[in-house]
C-alpha cells in the first residue's frame, strides 16, 4: 500500500514538473488580450466578426469578458490594474473616457476620412460597427407603412399602441426628427422642443423599453404596434415570420467602438487587435456577418462582392446610409447626464 | 457592573462564586455572538457607514450636501411618492388578500393545512424574476386574460394591465403576499377555539365573535405581516423595472440609475441614507404605537 501511495505520489510529482514547464512556452508562443464588451446575440456577431478574425491574423489568443459599462471601466483604470485589455462601448462613452483620460492613445495615422469618418474616431479611440435605431410596426395593426417619426407621432393616421425608449439617447433625436427639425440641424440637440415633443406623444406610448430583448418582445408578442428599435432587436422577430416590417428612413446611426483603458497589460497587443479589427478585410466581415449592423470603414465595400440582400441588410450600405442621421456622440459625452435627467423626469411627469 | 459589586460587597463564598459563573456565562455567550457580530459588522455596518460619508462628499471631493440638495428635483419628489403609494396600496392589498387565506389555514385540519401551506410557499422557491415574466405573459396586451376578456365578450379592446401602475402591483403583491400570510397565520394558529365558543356560549354572533375576540387576537401577526410586506416594498426594484414600462419608477431604481447611468456614488448614497432613514423611522413610529418589538420576542 504504502510502495503504491508512493509511486502515485512521484508520478504527480513528475507531471506537475512536466506541466510547469510547459506553461511558459505556451504564453511565449502566444500572446494574449483579454476583450470585455456586451454580452448576447450582438457579442457572438462581433467576435464572429471582428475579434476572432483579427486575433488569428495576429495569432492572438482572445480572452473573453462581459463589463458593465463605462463605470466599470473607470473604476478599472483608478485601480491602477485593469484587468481588460480591450474594451468595446457605445460612442458617446468612448468619447466621454477620452475626455476623462481613461484610455491609452491609439495610432489612426493610417486611417482617413475616405475610410473612417472623423466624428467615429478620437485620440484613444474609433468606431468599430453601427447601429441602427428604426421605426418598426405590425403590418396586422398598421395598414399603411409609416414612412418617418412624423407619421409615429401622427395618432389618427396611424392608430395604435407605441414604445419609445427609457433612454434619452437616440429619442431625443427621433422626437426632434418627429417635431420636424431637418436632419442636418440636429445638433446641438434642442432637449427642450424633444421633450415637449414627447410629452405630446406620451398618452399614446403604451412602454418605455429599457433593454434591447424586452423591446423584441413587446413587438414581437403585439405588445405595442409602433415601436423606436434596434434595427438588430427587429430583424429576427421578422424573420421569424411575426407580422412586422421597419425602415430605414430617418433611422438613426450610432456606432459602438473600442479602446484601450490606460494601464492595460498587454495594451501594445490590444493596439494592434484594434487596428486591425478596423481595417477593410476584417470590417467586411460585418457585412456577411452582422445583419443590420455596418461597418465603418467605408472601405470594407470595396474587398468583396456582396450580394444585394447582403447589403440591402446592412445599415452602413450606399443605399441605407443616406436614409438616416449620424450620431454625434461628442455632444452626447458632453451633455448625455443632463439630457438623460432631464428626459427621466418628462416621462414620470 | 452592579453584579461584581454586589457580589464584592456580600462577601460570602457562595454569592461571589455565583457572580464569577454568570460572568463565565456572560462572556462565553459574548464569544460565541462575536462570529455573527464581526458578519454584520464587515457586511452591514461598514459599507452602510461607507455610503453614508459618501453621501456627504459632492463632485469636487468636498464635504457637501448636493447630493441631498439633488433630491428636491421633481424626478425624485415624484419617485418618493410613487414609492410610499404602491408600498401602501400593496400592503393594503396584502391584507385584504392575505387575511382570508390565513384564516382558512388556521381552521382546517393540521393534514389540510399543510397541503394548503405548500401552495401559499411554492412561490417562495420559484425565482422572483420568473415569476415577474410569467405574469408579463398573462397580463400583456395580447396575454391570457386579456384574449380570455375578449373572447368572452366582456371587453372589446384589451384593457391595459402591464407595464403600468396595475401591472406593478399585482407583480409585487404576489411576490409579498407569503410575507403577509405567514406571520399571520403562526399568530392565528395560537388563538384558542375556545374563546370563539365561549363568545358564542354568551350570545355573540359569529360576526361579533370573529371581530371582538378573534381579530384582537390575531393582531400580532397582522402587524408583523404589516411592516414585513411595507418595508419589502420601500425597496423593490425588479418587479417594478420589469412590469411598470418605465413609467413606474421606485426608489431602488432611481439608486440603480445614479450608479450605472451617471455613475455618480453620491447621488446614489444620498437616495440610499434617505430611504434607510425613513424606513428606521416608520419602523420606529410604527413600534411606538403597536410595539412591534413584542412581535420579535421583546418585552
Amino acid at each position: 500500500m504504502a510502495g503504491m501511495a508512493d509511486k502515485a505520489r512521484r508520478r504527480i510529482l513528475a507531471i506537475l514538473v512536466a506541466s510547469s514547464a510547459l506553461v511558459p512556452c505556451v504564453a511565449a508562443a502566444q500572446d494574449s488580450v483579454t476583450v470585455a464588451g456586451y454580452g448576447g446575440a450582438m457579442r457572438k456577431g462581433f467576435d464572429a466578426a471582428l475579434v476572432n478574425p483579427a486575433a488569428q491574423k495576429l495569432s492572438l489568443k482572445i480572452r473573453s469578458e462581459t463589463h458593465s459599462d463605462l463605470p466599470s471601466i473607470r473604476v478599472q483604470v483608478q485601480s491602477g490594474a485593469p484587468a481588460w485589455d480591450l474594451v468595446h462601448l457605445g460612442g458617446d462613452e468612448c468619447a466621454r473616457g477620452e475626455s476623462e483620460g481613461l484610455f491609452e492613445p491609439l495610432d489612426l495615422s493610417k486611417i482617413d476620412d475616405a475610410s473612417v469618418p472623423a466624428a467615429a474616431r478620437g485620440k484613444s479611440w474609433v468606431a468599430t460597427n453601427y447601429y441602427s435605431v428604426v421605426l418598426a410596426w405590425r403590418t396586422d395593426k398598421v395598414k399603411q407603412p409609416p414612412k418617418s417619426w412624423a407619421d409615429f407621432w401622427d395618432a389618427k393616421a396611424f392608430p395604435g399602441r407605441r414604445a419609445i425608449a427609457g433612454l434619452a439617447q437616440e429619442t431625443l433625436e427621433i422626437a426632434l426628427l418627429a417635431d420636424g427639425v431637418p436632419k442636418d440641424k440636429l445638433y446641438p440637440l434642442d432637449v427642450e422642443r424633444a421633450l415637449a415633443a414627447i410629452k405630446r406623444l406620451k398618452p399614446q406610448i403604451g412602454v418605455f423599453w429599457t433593454t434591447g430583448a424586452q423591446s423584441t418582445q413587446l413587438i414581437k408578442d403585439g405588445e405595442v404596434d409602433l415601436i423606436a428599435i434596434y434595427g438588430s432587436r427587429v430583424s429576427p422577430v421578422i424573420e421569424d415570420g411575426s407580422a412586422v416590417q421597419f425602415t430605414y428612413d430617418q433611422g438613426i446611426l450610432g456606432y459602438g467602438c473600442i479602446a484601450i483603458p490606460k494601464g492595460a497589460k498587454n495594451a501594445a497587443k490590444a493596439k494592434e487587435l484594434a487596428l486591425a479589427m478596423v481595417s477593410p478585410e476584417i470590417q467586411a466581415n460585418i457585412i456577411e456577418k452582422m445583419d443590420n449592423y455596418g461597418p465603418v470603414n467605408a472601405k470594407a465595400y470595396e474587398v468583396r462582392k456582396f450580394t444585394s440582400e447582403q447589403l440591402a441588410k446592412t445599415n452602413s450600405s450606399p443605399q441605407n446610409a443616406g436614409k438616416q442621421v449620424l450620431i454625434d456622440a461628442a455632444w452626447w459625452a458632453k451633455n448625455g447626464d443632463k439630457a438623460e435627467e432631464a428626459f427621466k423626469s418628462a416621462i414620470l411627469q | 457592573m452592579t453584579g461584581m459589586i454586589a457580589a464584592a460587597s456580600s462577601g460570602t463564598a457562595d454569592a461571589s462564586y455565583f457572580a464569577r459563573a454568570e460572568r463565565r456565562e456572560a462572556w462565553s455567550f459574548a464569544l460565541l455572538a462575536l462570529p455573527g457580530l464581526v458578519v454584520i459588522g464587515l457586511l452591514l455596518i461598514v459599507p452602510v457607514g461607507w455610503l453614508f460619508v459618501l453621501s456627504f462628499i459632492g463632485k469636487d471631493g468636498g464635504v457637501s450636501l448636493e447630493n441631498y440638495a439633488r433630491l428636491a428635483q421633481p424626478v425624485y419628489v415624484i419617485t418618493f411618492v410613487t414609492t410610499f403609494q404602491i408600498a401602501g396600496i400593496v400592503t393594503l392589498g396584502s391584507i385584504l388578500l392575505g387575511y382570508p387565506v390565513a384564516y382558512l389555514l388556521s381552521q382546517l385540519s393540521p393534514r389540510a393545512a399543510a397541503i394548503c401551506m405548500i401552495f401559499v410557499i411554492l412561490p417562495f422557491w420559484t425565482s422572483v424574476l420568473v415569476r415577474t415574466y410569467a405574469w408579463l405573459v398573462l397580463l400583456q396586451r395580447r396575454g391570457l386574460i386579456n384574449s380570455w376578456l375578449v373572447s368572452l365578450g366582456i371587453i372589446n379592446e384589451p384593457i391595459p394591465l402591464v407595464n403600468n401602475f396595475i401591472g406593478t402591483t399585482i407583480g409585487m403583491l404576489h411576490v409579498l403576499l407569503p410575507f403577509m400570510i405567514l406571520p399571520l397565520y403562526s399568530s392565528m394558529k395560537t388563538i384558542d377555539g375556545d374563546y370563539l365558543k365561549a363568545a358564542s356560549s354568551c350570545g355573540a354572533s359569529p360576526m361579533r365573535a370573529f371581530w371582538d375576540v378573534f381579530f384582537p387576537l390575531s393582531r400580532p401577526g397582522l402587524f408583523a405581516g404589516t411592516v414585513l410586506v411595507f418595508i419589502l416594498s420601500l425597496g423593490f426594484y425588479l418587479t417594478p423595472a420589469l412590469l411598470g414600462g418605465g413609467r413606474v419608477s421606485m426608489w431602488s431604481m432611481q439608486i440603480a440609475t445614479n450608479v450605472s447611468t451617471y455613475s455618480n456614488w453620491g447621488a446614489a448614497s444620498a437616495l440610499g441614507v434617505l430611504l434607510l432613514v425613513v424606513t428606521i423611522a416608520i419602523l420606529a413610529a410604527l413600534n411606538k404605537v403597536f410595539r412591534v418589538d413584542k412581535l420579535y420576542g421583546g418585552r
